[in-house]
């Protein structure tokens, strides 16, 4: 019982009508025991799931494109849509082509990573969306915020660079102190925090609603509550249709803010 | 319900602070993907999609130039057809007046030739006319000498002959027909 940790928060006997309350999940549905230990590191199922992710991509994209023909076969045509997607539906329009396409592998790999992290969520054995741990969010919205300062100071030197964060203009006469305070704080203090969090809100929010009616089903499941427990198994199949769409939307929507930021640091004005 | 005191325990964690062996890991873990994706895979089809590009570009500038070519061909045809009809045109219209010319002619030739073999015509006519005359002249005086020396008893032929009274008298006779005529 104790080899999948998620299983320790849920009690097979505990149903309605048997005087147990419903065990509602909470933060303790992303806490996992660790697989194995090796010299006092926890090696987890998310990171599994994250190694595995990353597999899963690699391998994908080596069977695809490793051996590109001119006239493509199948495998190689989706992975050209998907990868014509990032470039130019995210990439090309938002930084340019010109200066966007040094880009490009970063903004791939982060879209097609962010969403097979996201999609574990709905794979039957893996359920879990990764990007529900704040860790695996912060390390790529961190990446992102370290290319955005570097390239800012290397693209405007340290006076412009601060000019360009702080969105200094003269123009703005007596108000512009309040500003420069305001875009500190949101460009520099904010903006990284609101990317991690934005993905890792709504995997953790997902995956909360998918756990709780999965355990409502199961625990309806008790003479009269079969009636109620019908409902509550729709809602799981709702919440799993509506995540798969969340997912890819959360993936887009973070590589979308992280090519906005390049694109800022790269621009003349702020 | 041990399992459930095991879980409170874990649950100290406040969900917003990043475990930073997870953060560690998810580094790892798309340092694999960007490493496999940036240095191979990416520019591996980044060559074969600008290949294509060249490729389709390529096949349209050709189908540019086949359809210029198609299209003066079709002038040059349309050019020559127009000409082949000019020239039809203009040889009918010679034809047409060779027609009438030689038409012209031969109405002319046949013209001439009836008037010659009219005109052939009437000088046998005459001829014939002057032949017949002579002989009757001849046949008629002898007639009448025959006549005349039956008539006086004897023969006068010779004798006439070389007076050429008959044919005086003749002529008399032929000049009165003229004359009434």
């Amino acid at each position: 019982m104790s080899a999948d940790p998620q299983m320790l928060a849920f009690d097979p006997n505990c149903q309605i009508f048997t005087g147990c309350g419903f065990p509602a999940p909470g933060l303790h549905t992303f806490m996992y025991e660790p697989i194995v230990t090796v010299s006092g590191f926890e090696f987890t199922k998310p990171m599994l799931l994250a190694f595995l992710g990353s597999f899963l991509i690699v391998g994908f994209f080596w069977a695809a494109f490793s051996k590109p023909k001119l006239v493509p076969g199948k495998l190689q045509m989706v992975g050209e849509a998907g990868y014509d997607f990032v470039r130019r539906g995210v990439v090309y329009e938002i930084i340019g082509k010109k200066d966007g396409e040094k880009y490009v592998p970063l903004m791939v790999s982060l879209f097609f990573f962010v969403w097979i992290l996201n999609l574990w969520s709905i794979i039957p054995f893996a359920q879990f969306p990764v990007t529900s741990l704040i860790a695996f969010p912060a390390g790529l919205a961190l990446i992102v915020y370290v290319l955005w300062i570097s390239l800012t100071f290397k693209k405007h030197g340290f006076a412009g660079g601060w000019k360009n964060i702080l969105g200094y203009d003269k123009n703005l006469g007596a108000i512009l102190p309040l500003v420069m305070v305001l875009e500190f704080f949101s460009n520099l203090i904010i903006r990284p925090f609101t990317h991690a969090v934005r993905l890792f809100a709504n995997m953790f929010a997902g995956h909360m609603l998918i756990v709780m009616f999965t355990l409502a089903t199961y625990y309806l499941m008790n003479s009269i509550g079969f009636v109620y427990a019908g409902a509550s198994f729709v809602m799981v199949l709702a919440m799993l249709v509506f995540e798969l769409f969340i997912q890819a939307v959360q993936a887009y929507v973070f590589v979308l803010l992280a090519s906005s930021y390049i694109q800022g640091a790269l621009s003349e004005h702020h | 319900m041990i399992a459930q005191f095991t879980i409170a325990a874990a649950e100290e964690q406040p969900p917003l602070i990043p475990h930073l062996d997870e953060l560690i890991i998810g580094l790892i873990a798309f340092a694999i993907v960007f490493f496999f994706l940036s240095k191979k895979l990416l520019p591996n089809i980044n060559k074969v999609l600008e290949e294509r590009r060249e490729a389709i570009e390529g096949g349209i500038e050709k189908a540019d130039e086949a359809k210029t070519e198609a299209e003066s061909v079709l002038e040059q045809y349309k050019a020559q057809l127009a000409e082949a009809r000019h020239e039809a045109a203009r040889l009918r219209q010679e034809a047409t007046e060779q027609g009438t010319a030689i038409i012209a002619e031969m109405k002319a030739e046949g013209q001439r030739q009836r008037e010659e073999i009219i005109a052939a015509g009437h000088a046998q006519i005459e001829a014939d006319r002057k032949a017949a005359s002579a002989a009757l002249r001849q046949d008629v005086g002898k007639l009448a000498t025959d006549l005349a020396g039956k008539l006086v008893g004897e023969s006068l032929e010779d004798h006439a002959r070389q007076s050429r009274t008959i044919d005086r008298f003749l002529d008399e006779l032929e000049a009165k027909a003229e004359a009434t005529r």
